[in-house]
């Protein structure tokens, strides 16, 4: 277990993954193979993040699940007027999640739940067209969450707990669109802070009214990551009074912004089960990436974003074939928290269209091994960043973007 | 199954290794169009402007910013084209070495005093590498050479490092040339270019009005092999050796650009300094009207003295009675002595242009006026109180007038014989670009345009204004990268125009301008 949870940090440090705001929804094979749909179904320990409160219903006494997502995505940039065109570094980052629970009563569950719902990882060339709002961004976070799930009655149950977080941020940039040194090389500053630590949690419900019908809610509270006293890393200053731009600390916040997820799932046919969720991600804490350098010569950076909240809508499908084989589908539509004129190449995200689909094999009554795709389509879009401002002027960065992701997953149930 | 599942994340990457594509690609073939023109292999005849010259020197990153590199750049955005090469320079510091010598300066900065004032300087901070016995192999599709007029794109041996100590020769062509007796234009020629651009002439014009004036209008003089280096080129002589370039260019079957050339007005190193900045104060101005009515007084006492009619010796005295103003006022100029102009000075007139070297410390000390030493000021004293001054105290009043040498200005007459040239000049381009069916770049409007009104884009205006327009450097007649950009951009508008191609243009806010450092002596 240790050993388990070692190995996955240490991937999630070298990950470089694909996420829209920086929300990554890829907490579990099963669910995802579903549209990540989970907040009103009841298969395995997944509810560990979907919904708490459905944990006393799993049958077992013990139910562990377990997985990893390497993530495939490509982001092209152009500019017709320039010809300017850039395409981000493919790179495969592992999203991860551990969930366990043991049924102490018929009432009560206690468990554990890994998860890691927000990262991103852009990696542009260096001294890209857009290189004075982001070279590449790095940002990781591992939600560590105890949990109790209570049965009220026959029909309703409740569950939550604290949740642990801790994150890093990397962010390069470029300082402005021309700075550079005597030799050329563009002025950049890297901000880096690790081992952030905060507390939030979360609480859920789950009303079963029918046999195969089942309700849920589930909503997970913001977490704000507040880095204090990370690097600041100045690169390529110039030899001038005019620039002093030495290496120092600096103090940032970047919102785990709340998430409210509604939803139902129906049995029908015997081995079909449909699921619909609604989530709500309160995206608009989000308003600014401010970044406060702690030597007061160095002008500190802000960053407009002014996120909206954004909703995401959820259906999957689930086909039992028989005792070795289920079968999963599902699609979500993804709406983008990034208004007009704030499109960001940091996080390059407009609505998208998501198609899943995944299986599980019973290897035996204990283990079944659960894989999943995920295919994410952004439609291309036409946008800007307008709020970058050269002596006090504003120079919006525009073009065009062409997004997608493919997202193949592994991962393991296991019950006693 | 376990088998089956672990060929899953290859299944996976065959899947995703179709990238994101957009409806209209723009690095696909046929989204921009090359029109009638093939820019496959375009060289670039030039000087300095050519070569990315900048803050007095050439240098990598001004080599990389150079508008032919920015152009070429661009072309390879439209169609397959051959890899544009430039005859790179080995550092940043700017500044040639002859077996180990120095013999350019280094590139300038803004570098910033202990008062916090910022100023142009001479970049120390390493030293110059760039040897020009060290000749580099293989052809070049950037052929600007510094220094270059018309007509050394056809001079032999202007590649030869022997002919450099004694100013036959290009250091910069000889870092390059094929052979120590080829021409530019031959070399140029050889590499069956399918497009050229053409940017000469700036030097003819510019090598005499940046010297003040010092050299010779030749106009007339039909033998360029006995200019001096800062001599006016004559028109036929840059008309003779423009339409020798051209013909050969177009001879390769090549279509091109040409480009005029801009007026000396629209370059800060004759427009930062202006002709009346000699601010006073009112006793100063007071002072120094006093003294003129002395120097005035005392010359046409000296010229009666002579036997000169007094009527002609006052009126010509008149002109020696110069008033001065609180507030700005012009500075005196030494002109040739003459009958008309016995004394040899007068004050500038509104037109007339100062250079950018001009000795800023002389000039705060009576460079330009008058050198008021206590002296001076005692025989000043003298003459008010209606005293007679001796012979040597008259001496010392009238050499107490400065005016400024000839090298530190462009009179009237130098300017006229400059923009009589250039007309001349520029007539010949435009009718060869006709003629021959090229596009025209009209730099000199829009370098106007620069000076005059400034042009906008999205982080501001660019200007001409020294050090802070954005467009020229700081030797002040080169452009920074941002100042090339534009100049690419207008090229390839030309360009576009004339072949029907769209080449994209650059975003010139995204182009530097110039440079900061403290690494200076």
């Amino acid at each position: 277990m240790k050993k388990l949870l070692f190995l996955a940090v240490f991937m999630l440090a070298t990950a470089v993954t694909y996420a829209g705001g920086y929300r990554v929804s890829l907490q579990g094979q099963r669910a995802l193979a579903m549209g990540h749909t989970g907040v009103a179904v009841v298969n395995n320990a997944e509810l560990g993040f979907f919904n708490p409160a459905g944990l006393v219903y799993l049958e077992n006494r013990l139910n562990v699940s377990a997985g990893g997502f390497g993530v495939l995505a490509d982001i092209a940039y152009q500019n017709e007027q320039t010809g300017d065109v850039a395409r981000v570094n493919s790179s495969v980052g592992t999203p991860f999640y551990l969930y366990a629970s043991y049924k102490v009563t018929d009432w009560l569950t206690a468990g554990l739940s890994v998860y890691t719902p927000y990262g991103s990882g852009v990696e542009w060339e260096d001294d890209w067209a857009g290189s004075h709002l982001v070279n590449n961004i790095d940002l990781a976070a591992i939600y560590i969450q105890p949990i109790l799930s209570l049965k009220l009655n026959e029909y309703f149950s409740v569950g939550g707990g604290p949740i642990y977080v801790t994150g890093s941020v990397n962010f390069n940039k470029n300082l402005n669109r021309t700075l550079s040194d005597i030799e050329g090389n563009r002025s950049e500053v890297t901000v880096d802070a690790s081992g952030v630590t905060n507390w939030g949690w979360s609480a859920s419900a789950m009303f079963s009214p029918t046999d195969n019908m089942r309700i849920g809610f589930n909503y997970r509270s913001e977490i704000i990551l507040e880095a204090e006293g990370g690097d600041a890393d100045f690169e390529n200053i110039p030899n001038s009074p005019a620039t002093p731009f030495a290496d120092t600390k600096f103090n940032a916040e970047l919102p785990l912004p709340a998430e409210l997820a509604v939803g139902f799932s129906y049995e029908f046919c015997d081995k079909w089960l449909f699921a619909f969720d609604y989530n709500q991600t309160f995206w608009s804490v989000y308003e600014s990436l401010d970044i406060d350098f702690a030597n007061p010569a160095i002008p500190d950076s802000q960053n407009a974003r002014m996120y909206e909240d954004a909703s995401t809508y959820r259906f999957g499908l689930q086909y039992e074939a028989n005792d070795m084989f289920s079968l999963r589908a599902g699609y979500y539509f993804d709406e983008s928290p990034v208004q007009e004129g704030y499109f960001a190449p940091e996080t390059p995200r407009n609505d998208s269209n998501n198609f899943t689909g995944g299986f599980s094999v019973n290897v035996n009554e204990h283990l079944a091994i659960d894989a999943s795709f995920l295919y994410i389509r952004f439609k291309e879009v036409d946008a800007s960043y307008d709020f970058y401002f050269e002596n006090g002027q504003a120079v919006p960065f525009s073009g065009t973007y062409k997004s997608s992701a493919f997202v193949p997953g592994l991962g393991i149930t296991y019950k006693l | 199954m376990k088998n089956y599942i672990k060929y899953l994340p290859f299944l996976a990457l065959g899947v995703i290794s179709c990238e994101p594509e957009f409806d209209t690609p723009i690095d696909e073939a046929g989204f921009y169009s090359n029109g009638e023109a093939d820019f496959s292999n375009y060289v670039a005849l030039g000087n300095s402007l050519t070569a990315g010259y900048a803050d007095g020197a050439l240098y990598l990153t001004g080599q990389e910013n150079s508008y032919p590199n920015i152009m070429a750049q661009q072309f390879a955005k439209v169609q397959e084209t051959q890899l544009f090469t430039q005859p790179l320079v080995n550092d940043n510091a700017g500044g040639l070495l002859l077996a180990g010598t120095q013999i350019t300066s280094n590139r300038r900065v803004l570098a910033f005093g202990p008062d916090g004032a910022p100023a142009p300087r001479v970049y120390t901070g390493m030293q110059p590498t760039t040897d020009i016995t060290n000749v580099l192999s293989g052809s070049f599709g950037n052929m600007g050479v510094p220094g270059a007029k018309s007509f050394h794109l056809i001079t032999p041996n202007y590649g030869d490092v022997s002919g450099v100590p004694v100013g036959s020769a290009n250091p910069y062509f000889v870092r390059f040339a094929s052979s120590p007796s080829t021409t530019v234009l031959a070399d140029a020629a050889a590499q069956n270019p399918t497009f050229f651009s053409i940017f000469i002439g700036n030097n003819d014009l510019l090598s005499y009005a940046s010297s003040g004036g010092t050299g010779v209008d030749q106009t007339g003089n039909f033998d360029p092999t006995t200019y001096g280096s800062n001599d006016l080129t004559d028109p036929m002589v840059f008309a003779s050796a423009y339409s020798t370039i051209v013909n050969t260019m177009v001879g390769t079957g090549a279509d091109g650009a040409l480009v005029n050339l801009a007026d000396v007005t629209s370059l800060p190193f004759f427009t930062t300094v202006p002709n009346n900045a000699l601010v006073l104060d009112a006793a100063t101005a007071a002072n120094l009207t006093g003294f003129f009515q002395a120097v005035a007084g005392i010359f046409a006492q000296g010229a009666i003295q002579q036997g000169v009619d007094p009527a002609v010796a006052q009126g010509l005295a008149a002109q020696y009675a110069l008033t001065f103003n609180e507030g700005p006022n012009r500075f005196l100029i030494d002109v040739p002595v003459s009958q008309t102009n016995p004394l040899g000075f007068r004050q500038m007139t509104a037109d007339e242009l100062l250079v950018l070297t001009i000795d800023q410390t002389a000039l705060a000390q009576g460079y330009g006026s008058v050198v008021l030493t206590p002296e001076v000021l005692q025989v000043l004293g003298l003459l008010q109180t209606g005293g007679q001054p001796t012979q040597a105290q008259a001496q010392l009043v009238l050499g107490a007038v400065s005016g400024l040498d000839d090298k530190d200005a462009l009179d009237k007459d130098e300017l006229t014989a400059i923009s009589t040239a250039q007309a001349n000049y520029n007539a010949t381009i435009k009718a060869l670009a006709q003629a021959n069916g090229l596009a025209f770049v009209d730099a000199q409007a829009v370098f106007k345009q620069v000076a005059t009104q400034g042009v906008p884009f999205d982080g501001g205006v660019l200007t001409t204004a020294f050090v802070t327009g954005g467009f020229f450097s700081l030797d002040g007649v080169h452009p920074t990268p941002r100042g090339y950009a534009y100049l690419a951009n207008i090229v390839l508008d030309a360009i576009n125009t004339t072949y029907n191609s769209t080449v994209p243009k650059v975003n010139i806010g995204a182009y530097k301008t110039i440079t900061l450092s403290n690494e200076v002596q």
